[in-house]
């Protein structure tokens, strides 16, 4: 038989075809997968600005101190020689630099002009005008959870 | 002398009849006149003397439970009852520690007061001044009050924490009071604009010193040039320990220079700025370092590094905070950054060492930080340019895919036609 | 002879009758003429209205309505949320390009006369979706919580309140209270994902029932019963696909090379940043009342502007009740009011942009 016109518009019309439906399938997948991996809940399930995992409660021992990451300012998570827990913005209210906890004095120091806090976060000793902010603290199994007030 | 104390210790604070202030008939009288015999009266209300019990007769004499409805003014008023009008003003300190130095009759009212003011007062320049006789200097009721006299914790008192400087200034800034003394007016002028006034009296930062805080209370005397630095440093104690062991320390004694007030004055300390130091005309080392010396290069080295570390900071910040308003994740870059500037406020600090070598030790740590911010900032906006290549890659698919639908349609109208 | 198994599509059929729709569409012709192009722009304008459903919907899977949370939520979305960078960037660009669309779609029927007897309603609807999707824009804006958004609704409603009477009850009314505070975006909130969206479904619902009802009009120069026309289904529906793709290669590369902005976290009590604007569609009502002097024959000048603006949309909304053509006239007053309009936009528009 001599390949008509017809014949060689049809090869090329089957190759379109395929590749039309090819194609097809890969933009909707290039659609969907993004789709799909956005619905998927990512590693970090909330921001971290208003609650973080601050430690864990075997990390501290009662009159120890631990310095961490809040959203993107540093906090200290402190126990009390009695166990409870508090936190604070590790935020010094003097000239902000970033507190830390003395074991030896048991209390919150400064360590850029020797301010001193105690335990419940007050100045009180050195050039820092106020107290440190507090945070909330709950403990959830083995993790302590710092929230803003 | 000692015969009169006595008279008033006992006279004055025991065998006078106690009288409530309310029934004080010496308050009831002279609330009716007016003018000066009437202000004692109407303050009496705010008086602590007078809400602990006490009344008009335990300074003056006399006797307030006579003088209104039995007996006359002079019944009240009377010599032969101790009283003795308005005291000698040679005799104020005195009358008043006759209780207040007396820790028997202080323990009535206040246990917790203390009961050495009049000694102290006697060491300091206005008590040993007033022991030889100058009526002019401050006496107790100079700086507390006659009449209506606070506790010291009540912020209207004359001699609570933010009012004190006001109170000295009452004679000190008078250039008049102060002519036969010769000495400055200035300083309450110059305290009230400095740090310490800004943060005492507009911010009612109570931690911040006003003049007794270093020049003492009732034992008010100028610190000495070898001792004024011990006052500072007792709040600034880091500055104050790492100057004793700089090369300043030794200069210093030697010139017999104040440590401390030689670079940063006493009464107006003005908040350091990064442009104390440095080799500029401006500058504090200039005014004694010459250009050949090691401390003119030790201060233009020092003042390099913290600049250069300011520099490095802000870049590394704006970088962070250009991808963060982008949309970017850098809390972590950002909270190291936080690091990064404790240390530049650390650097200044150890400015006091004197000793560039020291400082340099700080800042390298400060700039590491603001480098590896620096990276992290330039790493998020080139993930911002990344994502413009991944998207190439989908844009090629869909305009693949454009380019045979056109095809299609090509395709079917020919058929068509 | 065994019982033919019934087809999925028979299957269909008898349950939901579905091949009047397929006959319905099989039959629609679309009208080939010098401006035909035009016809492109109402699937397009409805493209990009699924495109912000989509978006939408999954924009709602992780975002917070509220003062404390919504800038945090949204840069979650940005910064730890999968793809969420491109579903945002997407959802913001897209509206833009949806509402143009909208003003090209209103302008070509407005130009093309597309509104004559019996098309009345559906002009009158699409202009109510008009103002639905400027609402839409509008409401959107706010959702954010950073300072341009905020100062920008504020200054906004604030333009609300002026209007005579109703203005004061308007803006509370708006703003859920006397000032723009977390209440506002509560609000805006339910305005954007619930009220609109109902609203906007009846009437896209009418608007595009009407549309098959009456068919494609023709302009006035063409003659209905001799215009060639091809079929909807499937020379039209290709061509608008080829469209659609390229809208979407359009957002995808627009989401990639200028991104939206996150912004700072909105402060109620910091003072407004300079250059204050809000979002294009707006700008040439905004840069006409800067423009406005305060006394207009003893009346307020920025009221004036807005009653102004009111009677232009109320004249949009009416336009096949206040237009007729006549043949024998050498020019009529549509389209060069329309014009006069059209390039009021468009020169307002840049003079905000060159100046600001």
């Amino acid at each position: 038989m001599i390949p008509s016109q017809s014949d060689a518009s049809t090869t090329r019309r089957s190759v379109l075809n395929y590749l039309l439906g090819t194609s097809t399938v890969a933009t909707l997948a290039a659609i969907l997968y993004p789709v799909i991996r956005f619905m998927v809940p990512p590693r970090v399930v909330e921001s971290s600005a208003s609650s973080v995992v601050a430690a864990k409660v075997n990390e501290i021992k009662p009159n120890d101190g631990k310095i961490f990451k809040f959203g993107s300012k540093p906090g200290i998570l402190v126990q009390t020689a009695t166990g409870e827990y508090r936190a604070f913005s590790a935020i010094c209210t003097h000239l902000d630099c970033t507190v830390q906890f003395r074991s030896d004095e048991k209390l919150i120091w400064c360590a850029c002009h020797n301010g001193r806090y105690d335990l419940t976060g007050k100045n009180i000793s050195g050039p820092p005008p106020r107290p440190l902010e507090e945070f909330k603290v709950n403990v959830r199994g083995d993790e302590i959870i710092v929230s803003r007030g | 002398m000692w015969h009169l104390m006595l008279f008033l210790l006992f006279g004055a604070a025991q065998d006078q009849p106690v009288a409530k202030a309310a029934a004080s008939s010496c308050v009831q009288c002279h609330l009716e006149l007016d003018g000066e015999l009437q202000e004692p009266a109407k303050l009496s209300t705010q008086d602590i003397h007078f809400q602990r019990g006490l009344s008009c007769n335990n300074c003056h004499g006399g006797d307030p439970t006579v003088g209104i409805d039995k007996g006359s003014a002079e019944d009240s008023m009377s010599r032969a009852k101790g009283y003795i009008g308005r005291p000698d003003r040679k005799k104020i300190a005195a009358l008043c520690a006759s209780c207040h130095s007396n820790p028997d009759s202080m323990r009535r009212y206040n246990p917790q007061a203390r009961v050495d003011q009049y000694a102290e007062y006697l060491t300091s320049v206005h008590g040993r001044k007033y022991r030889a006789g100058d009526t002019n200097v401050a006496t107790c009721t100079d700086c507390h009050g006659a009449h209506g006299v606070r506790p010291v914790k009540n912020p209207n008192s004359p001699v609570y924490a933010t009012n004190v400087a006001a109170t000295c200034g009452c004679c000190h800034a008078d250039a008049k009071k102060m002519a036969s003394y010769g000495i400055p007016t200035n300083q309450m002028d110059l305290y009230v604009t400095s740090v310490h006034g800004v943060a005492l009296i507009k911010n009612r930062d109570l931690a911040a010193p006003t003049c007794n805080s270093c020049h003492g209370n009732h034992g008010a005397a100028p610190p000495g040039v070898d001792s004024v630095a011990n006052v500072c440093g007792q709040c600034h104690a880091m500055q104050w320990d790492m100057f004793k062991k700089s090369p300043h320390q030794k200069a210093f004694a030697e010139g017999n220079l104040p440590a401390c007030v030689t670079c940063h004055e006493h009464h107006d300390i003005k908040k350091t700025s990064d442009d104390m130091l440095g080799t500029e005309q401006s500058t504090i080392c200039a005014t004694c370092h010459d250009k050949d010396s090691k401390g003119y290069a030790a201060a233009a080295a020092m003042k390099a590094g913290i600049v250069g570390l300011k520099r490095d900071l802000e870049t590394a910040g704006e970088l962070l905070h250009k991808a963060e308003t982008a949309g970017m994740e850098v809390s972590r870059p950002i909270y190291d950054l936080t690091e990064g500037k404790d240390r530049l406020v650390l650097a200044r600090v150890n400015v006091h060492y004197f000793d560039p070598v020291a400082l340099r030790k700080v800042l390298d740590e400060g700039e590491k930080i603001a480098r590896t911010s620096q990276q992290s900032g330039s790493k998020a906006l080139g993930e911002l340019a990344f994502r413009r290549k991944g998207l190439a890659v989908s844009v090629v698919i869909l305009l693949v895919m454009i380019a045979l639908l056109l095809l299609k349609i090509r395709q079917i109208s020919r058929k068509a036609g | 002879m065994s019982a033919r198994i019934p087809s999925w599509a028979d299957w269909l059929e008898e349950r939901l009758g579905w091949r009047a729709a397929q006959r319905l569409i099989e039959h629609k012709e679309v009208p080939q003429h010098r401006h035909s192009i035009w016809y492109y722009f109402g699937g397009m304008t409805l493209f990009l209205f699924a495109v912000q459903v989509c978006t939408g919907i999954l924009l709602l899977l992780y975002y917070r309505p509220s003062a404390e949370t919504a800038f945090e939520s949204v840069q979650f979305i940005m910064t730890e949320v999968q793809f969420g960078w491109l579903v945002r960037s997407i959802h913001s660009w897209s509206a833009n390009l949806m509402i143009a669309a909208a003003f090209v779609h209103m302008f070509s029927a407005l130009f093309l006369r597309a509104f004559r007897r019996p098309r009345e309603l559906t002009w009158v609807s699409g202009a109510l979706l008009l103002f639905l999707s400027l609402a839409f824009g509008f409401s959107g804006y706010l959702l954010p919580w950073n300072k341009l958004a905020f100062f920008a609704t504020k200054v906004g409603t604030d333009i609300a309140g002026v209007v005579p009477f109703i203005g004061p009850f308007l803006l509370r009314f708006l703003r859920g209270g006397d000032e723009v505070t977390g209440a506002t975006l509560t609000r805006f909130f339910g305005f954007h994902v619930a009220i609109l969206p109902a609203t906007a479904t009846i009437l896209l619902a009418t608007h595009l029932y009407l549309v098959q009802k009456h068919g494609m009009s023709v302009p006035p120069s063409v003659d209905p019963n001799k215009v060639p026309k091809v079929k909807f289904v499937p020379d039209f529906l290709l061509h608008d696909l080829v469209g659609w793709l390229a809208a979407v290669a359009i957002l995808a590369a627009l989401a990639a090379l200028f991104p939206w902005e996150l912004g700072e976290k909105a402060d109620p009590f910091s003072p407004a940043p300079a250059g204050i604007r809000p979002e294009w569609y707006f700008v040439f009502m905004f840069q006409t009342l800067k423009y406005i002097p305060s006394k207009i024959l003893g009346m307020d000048g920025e009221v004036l502007g807005i009653l102004f603006f009111g009677l232009l949309g109320l004249l949009l909304v009416l336009t096949p009740f206040v237009s007729k053509e006549r043949a024998d006239k050498r020019w009529n007053v549509l389209p060069v009011v329309g014009v006069i309009v059209l390039v009021y936009i468009l020169t307002l528009s840049a003079l905000a942009y060159l100046r600001g």
